[in-house]
């Protein structure tokens, strides 16, 4: 019976290639909007803490308050079909490009906020350290805070991309055929619920505990110099 | 070329205010010489920590100037970070670099800022370890150490860069006593060596046996100033008697 079921959903009509198509479109989602998000976190982190520690960049700063204050404010499913279908409405664009957008836009507010704690929670002795010796404020931050940041901030990060690779399961609004939405396609020609949710269920899961043992591991190594 | 004698540091008239109530300085001028050891002493809040912190400019001061070298580093043109490399600092808490080797605290500065190869940084470094008897800690990572040997290493790192001024906040203050003998000893032998030292601390014992100058700071000004045999011996400051009586 359950391998009659198994054969049904995932054997028959090659179906499993559902799922596995739909893999490679969630990790090609997840993969570059991590990168899209790691960049504009660590842009609006740099202006941000700037600003609050010298005071300098005031405009950009309010333009990073808005951004952070309107991704943070709405639902990233409402953004996605927002870029989807109004801010590129009119063109015929690629779903997995406006969904690396719209995930990787959503994440960098994130983002910005951990590297922001991360760069504040340094003290400021380390600062005053670097700036005696004669290093100016971009030499002290990139060779004294922000090692020392990334390290402080890396567990909060990995979770941050372990939401956003979770988050990704909402592509199927805009009718991209990621994982979740493969084992949708499935449930609709079989009519069975159980076998290709499951699966899904269980493929999320297993990267999300590879992610994390990931993290973990980069983690101890940085933790090298915390005898 | 400035030597022995010439002014190395003058400050002319600074003030400082926080957050425009706290008056930090009240018009503070001196003239600190090449070769000179200068002790500023002064009950908490008096700025004597603020005038230190003043001299390469963490604390930009709200008026006035100070020059380093003969150049207004209080000038907007100037460029602190070149001057500060010239200016060492010790603070209170070390802040030694915790993401790094001792040895890659000492040769950060000498390779990223004066572009020593790794093989002469790490060289002079290594010299300067072993003169401070702590070449064994090369490799150790700043949490291996105790306070004293955290400070000793600021002062190594601080050195690495040759500068011709070294500034002490506080030195010892976050020591435990056992260890404050063996930071006040390398500051000495700084000295000794013709080492320019401006020094905030409490340790009067220092002041007597190796400061050239002492200041006595109340209210965010210089009240009294001496050689450490008048300063202690006969002083003439109501303030500073009071404040000699409570330490002393």
């Amino acid at each position: 019976m359950l391998q009659e079921r198994f054969y049904d959903n995932f054997i028959k009509d090659d179906r499993w290639e559902y799922i596995l198509d739909g893999l490679t479109v969630t990790l090609q989602v997840t993969f570059f909007a991590v990168l899209v998000g790691i960049i504009i976190g660590f842009l609006i982190a740099i202006i941000r803490s700037t600003y609050d520690k010298t005071g300098k960049m005031k405009i950009l700063n309010f333009f990073c308050n808005v951004y952070l204050t309107v991704i943070r404010g709405t639902p990233v499913v409402v953004q996605l079909l927002i870029i989807y279908f109004v801010i590129f409405g009119s063109v015929d664009i690629s779903k997995v490009f406006v969904a690396i957008m719209a995930f990787g836009i959503n994440s960098g507010a994130y983002v910005a906020e951990i590297f922001r704690s991360g760069i504040m929670s340094i003290d400021n002795g380390q600062f005053e350290a670097g700036r005696s010796l004669g290093f100016n404020y971009t030499q002290t931050m990139r060779y004294i805070i922000m090692p020392q940041a990334f390290k402080n901030v890396l567990p909060a990060l990995g979770n941050e991309f372990i939401v956003l690779l979770k988050e990704t399961s909402v592509s199927g609004y805009i009718a991209l055929q990621d994982l979740t939405k493969g084992g949708d396609i499935i449930r609709s020609r079989t009519y069975d619920a159980f076998m290709p949710l499951l699966a899904v269920a269980l493929i999320y899961l297993v990267m999300v505990m590879i992610f994390t043992k990931l993290v973990n591991m980069l983690e101890r190594r940085l933790r090298n110099s915390d005898h | 070329m400035i030597t022995n004698g010439d002014v190395l540091i003058k400050v002319d008239d600074i003030h400082k205010v926080f957050d425009d109530s706290l008056h930090a300085l009240n018009g503070v001028s001196d003239e600190i010489l090449k070769g000179e050891v200068v002790v500023i002493v002064g009950p908490s809040g008096s700025g004597k920590s603020t005038f230190l912190r003043s001299l390469n400019l963490l604390e930009v001061p709200t008026s006035g100037h100070i020059y380093f070298e003969g150049v207004d580093i209080t000038g907007k043109q100037t460029d602190i970070d070149k001057h500060r490399q010239k200016m060492g600092m010790v603070f209170q808490h070390f802040n030694l670099f915790p993401h790094k080797t001792i040895l890659e605290n000492i040769t950060l500065a000498p390779i990223k800022l004066l572009k020593k190869s790794k093989e002469e940084a790490d060289g002079q470094a290594r010299g300067l370890l072993r003169k401070v008897g702590l070449e064994a800690k090369a490799d150790a990572y700043p949490s291996q150490l105790s306070g004293g040997q955290k400070q000793r290493i600021a002062i190594v790192r601080s050195l690495a860069m040759d500068p011709e001024v070294m500034l002490f906040d506080e030195p010892t203050s976050a020591l435990d006593p056992e260890m404050v003998g063996e930071v006040l000893e390398l500051m000495k032998e700084l000295a000794h060596d013709g080492m320019t030292m401006a020094v905030v601390t409490h340790e009067m014992g220092f002041a007597k046996e190796v400061a050239t100058r002492v200041l006595f700071m109340d209210q965010g000004q210089i009240k009294e100033q001496g050689t450490p045999e008048e300063f202690f011996g006969n002083p003439k400051d109501p303030r500073l008697q009071e404040f000699l009586s409570k330490i002393l």
